[in-house]
């Protein structure tokens, strides 16, 4: 039976690649639809059908049903393709998954993004909470190659916005967030993983995106 | 046998949902009374180092933290009385409210500790809240959000019938009437009949008698 699988997704988001990575690991084929996030009237009527209440990407479609929020969609895709797992068995190493995969959408993503748009002590204590939840994942990771052990796991594809994303605002702003020195492994499992297969065809182009960060800072909007 | 130990705080929305999921399965667990805010115990904070925070499961000497993450792990180590459908796309979807619901009812608190126009303004944005609740969760086809029993969306909302009423007694305002609300009002009711559910819940008095106190030390720092 054919299986309809459509992402509507943005090519900066990290949530959005996301999912990408999750289906390309599992060797889902899939149609992708591009949305203009920046402009509500510019999404698609399908995208706004699919999810109403947030009207965001990602959104996985799966023979007509959609599913929603990037952790949510990696759980659907786990349970519906069982090949090459992406959760541990146990339910403990699960429960670790999960929370920590939760702690960096809640603790880490945003105090980034504050730090960037801040200056003065609002910047300094942003920087502070990022540099504080990178020492605790580098902790987390425990001299392991992935989050997940030999291969990448949930929790590896969920921090793929600290090994991409985090990396390039720090590039291009100067701001100090993760060092070799604080962050030995952490700084070596960011390598890791953009060189991983199936994840470095899933990073948005690096100029693209300093390009698109820097507009946004501006005050431009978030526009393409 | 593995030990299970809860540590919670008894007024917790939070510690809450977690008590109803191992009284709903029938699980064994030695409960300890955390004193929060101010003297959290040292076995506490060893077990929840991150956030410092009930509830806190320890089930054979290892600790799983964050009430929704506790909740999947208690579903997926006691299955009778499952609290997640089967079908990945049924989860999926309780999922999303389970996550929408603990998100958006937290800032709901808001009107207990504010005051004048700033209290106007959250019961206004609470009234909203419930709203969207109300008219996209699908009630008008079942008893619970999850179907036809309870599940992990309806223990996350569950504070409502028992915190959320106590907290309208304190302030002198009604949110969820049948009038207005009239899907949740009978979620409510059939919520709160549950054997399980009301056989645990705190004595009303005794939590307004709380939040009164709660309350009156917020007007005391907000007015000096």
């Amino acid at each position: 039976m054919a299986e309809e699988v459509k992402l509507f997704g943005t090519w900066g988001s990290p949530f959005s690649r996301r999912v990408e990575i999750a289906l390309e690991l599992k060797g889902v084929p899939f149609e992708y639809i591009e949305e203009n996030v920046s402009d509500h009237k510019l999404k698609s009527p399908l995208l706004l059908k699919y999810n109403p209440i947030h009207k965001k990407v990602p959104v996985l479609l799966h023979n007509g049903k959609p599913i929603l929020e990037s952790l949510i969609i990696l759980e659907y895709i786990d349970e519906t393709w069982k090949q090459n797992p992406i959760l541990p068995q146990d339910p403990h190493e699960r429960a670790l998954a999960r929370f920590w995969a939760k702690f960096i959408d809640d603790k880490v993503n945003p105090p980034v993004w504050r730090a960037l748009l801040g200056s003065g002590d609002e910047r300094e204590k942003a920087m502070e909470e990022v540099k504080e939840g990178l020492e605790t994942l580098e902790r987390v990771l425990n001299g392991k190659k992935f989050f997940g052990g030999e291969t990448i796991g949930m929790l590896d594809i969920a921090a793929n916005f600290i090994a991409f994303w985090l990396r390039v605002v720090q590039e291009f702003s100067g701001l100090e967030f993760l060092t070799p020195d604080k962050c030995p492994a952490l700084t070596k499992w960011c390598d890791e993983f953009v060189s991983c297969d199936v994840v470095k065809e899933h990073l948005p182009p690096r100029e693209k995106l300093i390009a698109f960060t820097k507009n946004w800072l501006s005050g431009n909007g978030w526009t393409d | 046998m593995d030990e299970v130990k809860l540590f919670g705080f008894w007024a917790s929305p939070f510690s809450q949902r977690v008590i109803w999921a191992l009284k709903l399965k029938g699980v064994n667990y030695e409960y300890i009374e955390e004193d929060i805010p101010n003297n959290k115990s040292n076995l506490l904070l060893h077990y929840n180092p991150v956030h410092k925070k009930v509830p806190v499961l320890v089930h054979g000497g290892k600790a799983i933290v964050e009430s929704s993450v506790i909740l999947e792990y208690i579903d997926e180590v006691w299955p009778q009385n499952p609290l997640l459908p089967n079908d990945p796309y049924e989860r999926s979807v309780v999922r999303f409210w389970a996550k929408f619901i603990d998100e958006k009812t937290r800032p709901m608190w808001e009107f207990l500790d504010k005051f004048g126009e700033e209290q106007e303004k959250a019961i206004s944005k609470n009234f909203e809240i419930l709203k969207t609740i109300e008219e996209n969760i699908g009630l008008e086809e079942k008893k619970f959000f999850g179907g036809d029993k309870i599940g992990v969306a309806d223990l996350i909302f569950g504070w409502v019938i028992d915190i959320l009423v106590a907290q309208e007694e304190v302030v002198g305002v009604k949110f969820i009437k049948a009038d207005t609300f009239p899907r949740l009002h009978a979620w409510m009711k059939n919520f709160g009949e549950e054997p399980t559910i009301k056989n645990n819940v705190p004595d009303h008095n005794i939590i307004v008698d709380y939040l009164k106190k709660r309350r009156q030390s917020f007007r005391i720092s907000a007015h000096p």
